[in-house]
């Protein structure tokens, strides 16, 4: 039979809301109530227990790109053999710890399944090389920007007995406390190996960050206070 | 046929128990068992002893020597691609980074001509220049600096 009153049929979101907002006839408050909790407990234990699935090593370098390149490198280095048996994985540097920037990470990643399965723009070692100081970059541009917070999850000036360091590591610790430096300053490469031109690139990758206003500009040495404390007029 | 099966299901324990005695009794003799570290596997190896940079900085024993590295370079970079000491130690970084600069004789490639970076052939600087560790000397050594 064919409808003639269309106008008496409300469209489809409006029927949903319309059953949405209605009160339930058949359950009970409670088995609402409770019955709601629980689902979501269950659902939220299912959402974690699937996302951390996919925050370890071992899901890194399911994918040959990760395996045979960045994860090759890292074998030997501090971060993942050293006197102590403590080992810093893949995501506990490359993925934030707090939920809500973690999940701005994970949502950028699915850039990198595009990667792998339709460009497969770092298929092999030869195309990863070439990508090699672009992808170095943007680790080092996020790290630049948020004071590298990965590394201070577990690295704290505050608790850094600096007499036990080398006398030069205690010195330049010191320095950048004083002068307002993060770690990636100067510990690029420490897990994995450096391209060419690798220091010029960084210091491309500061001065574009400060450009855009991301982080604060790195305070000049004030010429005129200078010259005034050692007695000498400026000639410019 | 009957009673012979269950002989044979009496004796079957006793054969794999026997069995099982003499794979154990082969094992404990290492009969037959090469181990890759050239002796039995149940010989304890001493682990060699390690021997700890020394980060003094150095008197040089003759006038032309590469001056010894004061500091650790493990996991330090130098191939084809980059060379982290050039992070600290060239021109350009040696005075922020407080570092000792390269010698200029760096900077000047085989045809004389002076760079702005690093001579090629100067890039690895661990064919000259080496950290040193407070171990006892591998061969007998005579040498005597004419300064002293």
């Amino acid at each position: 039979m064919k409808r003639t009153d269309t106008a008496a049929r409300p469209g489809l979101p409006r029927r949903i809301w319309r059953f949405l907002a209605s009160p339930s006839g058949v359950i009970s408050v409670g088995v609402l109530a409770f019955g709601g909790f629980a689902a979501g407990v269950l659902f939220w234990g299912g959402f974690h227990t699937a996302l951390e699935m996919t925050n370890n090593e071992q899901f890194c370098i399911s994918c040959h790109e990760m395996k045979d390149n960045v994860y090759a490198e890292y074998q030997g280095t501090i971060h993942q053999n050293n006197a102590s048996g403590v080992r810093a994985t893949c995501p506990d540097c490359h993925v934030p710890k707090e939920w809500g920037p973690k999940m701005l990470r994970k949502i950028k990643a699915s850039k990198e399944l595009y990667g792998h399965f339709v460009t497969q723009s770092i298929w092999t070692e030869q195309k990863f090389n070439e990508k090699r100081i672009d992808l170095a970059a943007n680790e080092w541009a996020r790290m630049k920007s948020n004071d590298s917070h990965e590394c201070r999850n577990c690295h704290n000036f505050g608790f850094m007995d600096f007499t036990l360091q080398e006398n030069r590591a205690a010195a330049d610790h010191q320095t950048a406390i004083d002068g307002g430096k993060t770690c990636i300053d100067c510990h690029q490469g420490i897990a994995h190996d450096l391209p060419a031109n690798y220091l010029d690139r960084y210091r491309e990758v500061v001065t574009d960050l400060e450009n855009r206003g991301v982080i604060p500009r790195a305070s000049q040495p004030e010429v005129a206070a200078v010259s005034a404390f050692v007695g000498e007029t400026r000639l410019d | 046929m009957k009673k012979l099966a269950f002989l044979g299901a009496l004796a079957l324990p006793a054969i794999v128990v026997a069995g099982l005695a003499l794979a154990q009794s082969a094992a404990e003799t290492g009969a037959g068992v090469k181990s890759l570290r050239g002796v039995q596997p149940d010989v304890e190896l001493d682990v060699e002893p390690v021997f700890h940079q020394e980060k003094q900085r150095f008197v040089r024993n003759y006038r032309l020597q590469p001056p010894l590295i004061p500091h650790s370079i493990d996991k330090y970079q130098i191939d084809m691609r980059a060379n982290e000491c050039l992070a600290c130690h060239d021109w350009k970084n040696a005075g922020n980074r407080g570092a000792p600069t390269l010698s200029m004789t760096h900077y000047t490639d085989r045809d004389g001509i002076q760079t702005e970076n690093v001579a090629s052939r100067r890039w690895f600087c661990n064919q000259c220049h080496v950290p040193q560790a407070d171990a006892p000397a591998l061969v007998e050594n005579l040498f005597h600096s004419l300064g002293q």
